[in-house]
Formats: C-alpha cells, sequence, structure tokens
C-alpha cells in the first residue's frame, strides 16, 4: 500500500517539477541568455574601444578623453537596459490596452438589438462570448465547421430553419465541460470568433513589434557606444527612474482604492441622507426594493451603534495587549540577558505570524464558551461571543506588534541616559520609570496609536467573536458588533449591488478609512518628532 | 521601589562597614606614605591585579592603580587600551554589559567594591560619573540636577532642594548661564554647558569621587577649556580620575597620570615626571606623538 502511495506520489512530484521545469525553460531562460548576450557585447565592445586606443587598462584620469569615460560593465548594462526597456514598455502598454479594446470592437459587431438591452444582460451576453472563444481552443476541425455554420446563419435574412441550433452548440460545449450560461444565438458565436480572430492578430502583432523595436534599439544604442560615452549616468538615470515608478504605484494604488471607495459612497448618501447615517443610532437596514415592495423605506443605517461597538472592543484591546505588551518590551530590553532574549522574542514574535482567523477560531471554540462558564459559576451571564472575548483575544494579538515596536524605541534611547542615571546611583527600576519611559513616551504613544488602528480595522477575530448585534450598551458580556463585521455582513450578503444595503459597506469602509487614517497619520507624526531628538 | 529596599535592608549598610574598616584604611595610607613618595596624598582608590574580559577576550591584564585623594589622575594611551574599561571598574559600570567579568580587587578607602554583600547602587551614589557625549536627561534642567538627590532623598524640603541644585550649578560654573531658564530642557543647552550639567548633576549627589570618560572629546576649545578650570576648582574636594586622548590636557589638569597600552598600566607616576621624564619607551613614543 505505501509502496503504491510513494510511487504515486512521486510521480506527482516529477509531473509538478516538470511542470516549474518546462515553465523556467520556456519563460526565464531564454530572456535571461538574451539579455546576456546583449550585455556582454556592450562590455566587449567597450573593452575593444580601449584596447585600439592602445591602452592595456583604464588607468587615465576622469577627464582623460582618451579613456573610456564609464567601466565596460556599464556599458554592457546600458546597452541592456537601452535595447530592450523602450519595447518592454510598448508590449506591456499593449497588452493592458488590447483588452478593452477589442471587446469594443467585438461589441460593436453585435447587432444593435443587444445594445437596447439592460446591463446585466449585456454583461450576461459579453461573458458567453468569453466563454465560448476560450471553448474553441477545444474543438476539432468538425465541430469548429459546425459552429461556423451556425454562426453565419442569420433569422433575419434566412428566415428559414437555423441548420445548426443554438441548443447543439450548448450541447457540443457542454460534452468539452464546458457550461454556458444560455444557448448562444449565432451573433454570440460569430462575435466569439471574431474576438478569437483579433486577439490572434494584436499578439502576433505585439510580439512582432517587440522584437522589431529591440532590434532597433540595440542597434542604435551600439552604434552609440564611444570612449566618452556616459553609460555610467545612463544606467543611474534608468535605475533612479524604476524606483520612482515603483513609488508611483504605491500612491496611485492609494487613490485608486480611496476613490472607488469615495464614489460608492457618493451614491450611497444619494439615496440614503447623511444624518441618518452619521447621527442614526439604530441599525436596521431593509431591502428597501425587494421585501418592502418598493416604499422607498430602505431602514435605518445609524452608524454610531457600529462606532460605539468598535472602539469599545478596540478599548478592551488595548487594555490587555499595552500592559502586557509594554512589560514585555521592557523586559526584553533591560532586562533579559542576551541569550534569553535571542530566544524569547522570536518567540514572542511567533504570535504576530498567527493568521488573525486562527485567533477567532480560539475565541469562538475556546475563549468564549470558557468565559461563558466561568461566569455561570459566578453567577455572571456573559455571552459566548461578547465584547470581553473580542476584545481580550484582539489584545493578545496585538501583544507580540506592541512588545515589538515598543522594544525598538526602548532600544532605541541612547545608552548614554541609562548609564548617566545608573552612575548616579539609581536602581534599573527608577532608570526605566525616570529617564528610560520618559524618553521613550512619545514614540510608545505613537506605537499605541499604530495599535489601535490595528485594533479598529481588525475584522476576522471580531466577525467570529463580537456578534451581530448593533446596539449601544455598556455591558462588556454582551456581544456588539464592530464596522468591519458589518462591512463583511453587508456585501457577503444576496443583496443587489446597487442597493443602499449593500453600498452602506463603502461609507463604513470610508468612515473607517478616515478614522484609522487620522490615527496613523498623528502617530507616525509622533514618532517621527521623537526620531529628531536622538538623531 | 519595594525591591529597593528589600536589597538595601538585607545588604550590610556600606557607611557602616566604612566606620569598620576605617582603622584600616588609616592604616593602609600610612603603611603606603612610609615607602611611596611623601608628596603623595593619602590613596582613595587601590587595585590589584584586575583583570576584565569582555567573553573570551582579555581587556585588562593585571592593573595595578593607586588613585591618591583629592587630587586629578589622568589615564591616558591609544584607543582600545583599556582606560575607559578601567574606569568604569571603578564604579562597577561594567557590571551594566552582559558579557563582561571582572576579577582582582578595587578598594574605596579599604573596602573591596566587589564584595557581594555591597550594594551596587550606593557605591554608584557615591561616585559621579561624566561621560563622553554629554547626556543630560530629556527633562528640565532643575530636574537633571535633582534627579539625584530626589533618589537618594539627599534634602528634606522644597527649599533645600532648590539650595542644592543652585550649589550644584555654582560649582559646575553654570549657575549664571542658566538661573533664568531652570525650567527649560537640559537638551537644549550647548555641548558645553550641556557636559557641565552634567558634572553639577554629578556633584549634586555629593559624591566622593568623578569619574570622567573623555569629558571633552565632543567639545569645541572655549568649553573645554571652562571644563578644565573646573576640574582644577573641583579637586579641592573631589577625587577625580579622567580619561583623556588630549596629552595637553593630562599635563594641564592632572597631578597624576597613567599610562595605559594593550590593556596593562605600563607607567604610571607624577605627571610632571611623566611628561618629562618617562621611564619607559613606549610612554615617551606615545607622548612624543610617534604612535598612538
Amino acid at each position: 500500500m505505501l509502496k503504491v502511495f510513494s510511487v504515486e506520489l512521486r510521480g506527482k512530484v516529477s509531473e509538478v517539477l516538470s511542470l516549474y521545469v518546462t515553465g523556467f525553460l520556456t519563460y526565464i531562460l531564454p530572456p535571461v541568455i538574451v539579455i546576456g548576450i546583449v550585455y556582454f557585447i556592450g562590455k566587449w565592445k567597450a573593452q575593444r574601444l580601449l584596447k585600439n586606443q592602445g591602452v592595456a587598462k583604464n588607468t587615465g584620469t576622469a577627464a582623460n578623453a582618451l579613456s573610456l569615460h564609464s567601466r565596460p560593465p556599464y556599458h554592457g548594462a546600458f546597452l541592456a537596459l537601452v535595447s530592450f526597456l523602450p519595447a518592454v514598455i510598448v508590449f506591456c502598454a499593449w497588452s493592458i490596452a488590447e483588452g478593452p479594446v477589442i471587446k469594443g470592437m467585438v461589441n460593436s459587431t453585435l447587432p444593435a438589438s443587444v445594445g437596447e438591452l439592460e446591463a446585466g444582460k449585456q454583461d450576461l451576453i459579453s461573458s458567453v462570448i468569453g466563454t465560448v472563444e476560450n471553448g474553441l481552443k477545444k474543438l476539432d476541425q468538425k465541430e469548429l465547421a459546425l459552429l461556423e455554420q451556425a454562426a453565419q446563419y442569420d433569422k433575419e435574412v434566412n428566415k428559414a430553419a437555423a441548420p445548426v441550433e443554438p441548443e447543439a452548440i450548448r450541447k457540443l460545449f457542454e460534452d468539452k465541460n464546458i457550461i454556458l450560461a444560455e444557448n448562444p444565438e449565432p451573433y454570440v458565436l460569430s462575435a466569439a470568433l471574431k474576438s478569437r480572430s483579433f486577439t490572434q492578430f494584436s499578439t502576433y502583432g505585439k510580439y512582432t513589434l517587440f522584437v522589431l523595436m529591440s532590434i532597433a534599439a540595440f542597434m542604435i544604442a551600439y552604434s552609440s557606444i564611444k570612449l566618452r560615452l556616459r553609460a555610467r549616468n545612463g544606467v543611474e538615470t534608468i535605475v533612479k527612474w524604476f524606483l520612482i515608478l515603483a513609488s508611483i504605484i504605491a500612491i496611485v494604488t492609494t487613490f485608486g482604492i480611496l476613490f472607488s471607495v469615495l464614489f460608492e459612497t457618493i451614491n450611497f448618501f444619494q439615496i440614503i441622507p447623511p444624518s441618518n447615517f452619521f447621527f442614526g443610532t439604530v441599525w436596521d437596514p431593509r431591502f428597501g426594493w425587494g421585501a418592502t415592495g418598493g416604499d422607498g423605506n430602505f431602514g435605518q443605517y445609524g452608524f454610531l451603534p457600529l462606532l460605539w461597538g468598535t472602539l469599545y472592543i478596540s478599548f478592551v484591546a488595548l487594555f490587555v495587549s499595552v500592559p502586557v505588551g509594554l512589560f514585555a518590551a521592557i523586559y526584553m530590553s533591560e532586562y533579559a540577558g542576551s541569550k534569553l532574549r535571542s530566544i524569547a522574542k522570536p518567540a514572542l514574535e511567533i504570535l504576530a505570524g498567527i493568521p488573525t482567523i486562527v485567533y477567532g477560531f480560539f475565541a469562538l471554540v475556546t475563549l468564549g464558551p470558557f468565559f461563558r462558564d466561568a461566569g455561570a459559576v459566578v453567577g455572571l451571564e456573559i455571552n459566548a461571543s461578547s465584547v470581553l472575548t473580542a476584545g481580550f483575544v484582539m489584545g493578545i494579538m496585538l501583544i507580540p506588534f506592541i512588545s515589538s515596536l515598543s522594544d525598538d524605541i526602548i532600544n532605541a534611547v541612547p545608552q548614554s541616559l541609562r548609564e548617566g542615571s545608573l552612575g548616579l546611583g539609581s536602581t534599573k527600576s527608577e532608570t526605566i520609570t525616570k529617564v528610560v519611559l520618559p524618553a521613550a513616551l512619545p514614540g510608545l504613544v505613537g506605537a499605541v496609536m499604530l495599535a489601535a488602528s490595528r485594533a479598529i480595522g481588525e475584522t476576522m477575530i471580531v466577525v467570529l467573536a463580537a456578534g451581530i448585534a448593533a446596539k449601544l450598551h455598556m455591558n462588556p458580556f454582551d456581544a456588539l458588533t464592530t464596522i468591519t463585521v458589518k462591512i463583511v455582513n453587508q456585501l457577503t450578503g444576496d443583496h443587489e449591488f446597487g442597493s443602499p444595503e449593500t453600498l452602506v459597506a463603502f461609507a463604513l469602509g470610508l468612515s473607517l478609512f478616515i478614522i484609522t487614517l487620522m490615527l496613523n497619520v498623528y502617530a507616525l507624526y509622533i514618532v517621527r518628532k521623537y526620531r529628531e531628538q536622538y538623531d | 521601589m519595594v525591591a529597593t529596599h528589600i536589597v538595601e535592608s538585607e545588604a550590610p549598610m556600606l557607611d557602616k562597614k566604612l566606620d569598620v574598616n576605617d582603622q584600616d584604611a588609616n592604616n593602609l595610607a600610612e603603611a603606603e606614605t612610609t615607602n611611596v613618595d611623601p608628596a603623595k596624598k593619602s590613596t582613595k582608590i587601590t587595585s590589584e591585579d584586575i583583570d576584565v574580559y569582555y567573553g573570551e577576550k582579555q581587556a585588562l591584564f593585571g592593573i595595578n592603580l593607586d588613585i591618591p585623594e583629592n587630587s586629578v589622575t589622568s589615564l591616558i594611551g591609544p584607543s582600545g587600551c583599556g582606560k575607559s574599561t578601567y574606569l568604569r571598574c571603578i564604579n562597577r559600570m561594567n557590571d551594566v554589559i552582559d558579557i563582561c567579568r571582572v576579577s582582582g580587587t578595587i578598594k574605596i578607602d579599604g573596602n573591596d567594591i566587589y564584595d557581594p554583600s555591597l550594594d551596587v547602587v550606593e557605591l554608584r551614589a557615591r561616585i559621579g560619573m561624566v561621560f563622553q557625549k554629554p547626556n543630560p536627561f530629556p527633562k528640565s534642567i532643575y530636574d537633571n540636577i535633582a534627579y539625584g538627590p530626589r533618589i537618594h532623598g539627599l534634602t528634606e524640603s522644597k527649599d533645600e532642594l532648590d539650595e542644592l541644585v543652585e550649589s550644584s550649578l555654582v560649582k559646575a560654573g553654570l549657575w549664571k548661564e542658566v538661573k533664568d531658564r531652570l525650567a527649560g530642557p537640559g537638551t537644549g543647552l550647548s555641548g558645553g554647558q550641556q557636559q557641565r550639567l552634567c558634572i553639577a548633576r554629578a556633584i549634586a549627589t555629593k559624591p566622593e569621587v568623578i569619574l570622567m570618560d573623555e569629558p571633552c572629546s565632543a567639545l569645541d576649545p572655549i568649553a573645554t577649556a571652562t571644563i578644565e578650570e573646573l576640574i582644577d576648582e573641583l579637586r579641592t574636594n573631589y577625587t577625580i580620575v579622567i580619561v583623556t586622548h588630549s596629552m595637553q590636557q593630562a599635563a594641564r589638569v592632572s597631578q597624576r597620570t597613567a599610562f595605559f597600552h594593550l590593556g596593562k598600566v605600563i607607567e604610571e607616576g607624577e605627571t610632571t615626571q611623566i611628561f618629562t621624564n618617562p621611564q619607559n619607551e613606549k610612554t615617551q613614543d606615545y607622548i612624543t606623538g610617534r604612535f598612538g
């Protein structure tokens, strides 16, 4: 049995491995080789230029007209970068643009009647076209001919019975394990065929252009390699632009997310007045169009109970994590010997590596019932999902976060301050409470704020452990809910996307974003101010 | 705080111990005056066979050094020769470093400071220390000075504390410059002022010994001159040990000089003698700038 299994396993492993090896040989190795060759060509040309000058080694001063401006490797790198970079940029731009362009071209071939259908229906047709197009690969010659025949049939022109029923085409695809959402109309089939040919054309064009551009750029760059070519500066400029590009992507993504949420929020506020949202104390969304028959009663979207729940649970979490995390950090950085520290610190940080959903399990399965039973023993009624459970588990999650941040901050307090204090005859704890902690205080406040913003944005733990009751109460043993829980609820339900009970998720998301953003900005401001002190 | 009290009550009070050993200390001092240069003052700190290890690496090799009372002793030598390490042995600041191990005995007024029953916190209260870089606490100027007195309960009332702060600042020559801004931050002072603040802070705890670890290395010549004058004034009341890289400074401020090299004391004696007539070739090379 074991043997059979091991043979099977070996087969599987070798299959996976060969997949990786083939992938590497086809997609990674050839470009690397080509780029390498171009690099060496550039380097070699620079070396030869130098040799032709009769100078054996590049020993001339920097300003010497007879010496190379840049060392040969820079010429190689310059040649490789200049040869391929423009082509790569054009290739990427083409790849991004081709999808929408082809879709537009295909859509323009659809009959006018399709354009009059509602948006959802149009999307459906597009997706069927896509599925058919992907399915074409699996058809053999004969089946393809059949499909082409079906595609040419036009009800309006022929007025005769269709040679191939759409039903039959659907059956054809089903046999290949491709499920179509509806029977494909002839225009759908013809659109799929066109789409395929456009895509093929675009792919060929893309690769051809890439090769041609690379060759042209290579020739120009190769002929530009001269003794005094500033290849080193050129490489520097290209590197700089790479880094700028990376920063731009990060910033643009942030704004992209912000704006997409913002627009949906505006849509929400066109249906529900902001006063209902921001000052409402009742959370009770209803199916405004479906269940109540479109009487315009969408229910109430009071944000305050959710904000209260979020802040309350975060407060409990900080109440647990700040003392424990801070004291652990003080012990680690001030008392623990280097041996203990090298073991205990990573051990504590393992906590940070546990996915929050696992903390959620822990809260749901272990801690919640434990609190409930413990409460029953002393005569307290504690809900299994409660503020206490969620806050406590979230606090445990935050301990390593706080302790490792605080540890860094405490370590950043100069040793000279500690020695100064010890030198005056103070004990270790006097030194810590009177000198080290006051010096580290701004940084520690920043760390706590970062932890607070994590607690406010934390989702999985509260989804599993806090409950879904949006209420305004002070009882830590009862369930409360948070902004993040309601976002999950509103988006995972079976609601229509344009309805307020879905859109409210974006309004909640934006509110959450603004709260945590303000906290983060303030925390960073404090941390930075603190850093300047000891530079 | 609780822990401190326990330690204090368990360890024999240093002062009591002092009374017991006073006789010995005097005997020792008398014994020394008979066979050493009669001009030398009574010995405050004696070191016998001090070895220091950082992990496996030995930093000091059998240091024997006597430091006289109420005078300035300078420790000179090239970087890494162990002079700072030795200085930090005197107030047991090396205890702070995990891997550091000290053997041998250092006696202050005849009491072994590495005696296990000795309270290191109390020891450090009697020995002020001034560091290479000025290290004022991130507190007000007043609180910086009041730090030590408050911890040790040296004053009974607010007025008394005010007085102590003032007198310390006066002794450190800083009073005129800061008397109007005692509530301002200590870190807002200039480098030289900060270093004098640190000296005032050390004085406020009423120490007997002041250790200075290259106190002027981060200062400009004018601030250095001020500090040197200050050291000269302090000499009458305190035993001062100063580590310095500046030979001129050693010659200007100290009465005795010890030359360290590769973890050993190569030569020690009257400053004038070391600088004018060194007995050892290495000392001569170092002070004439041929190496180091």
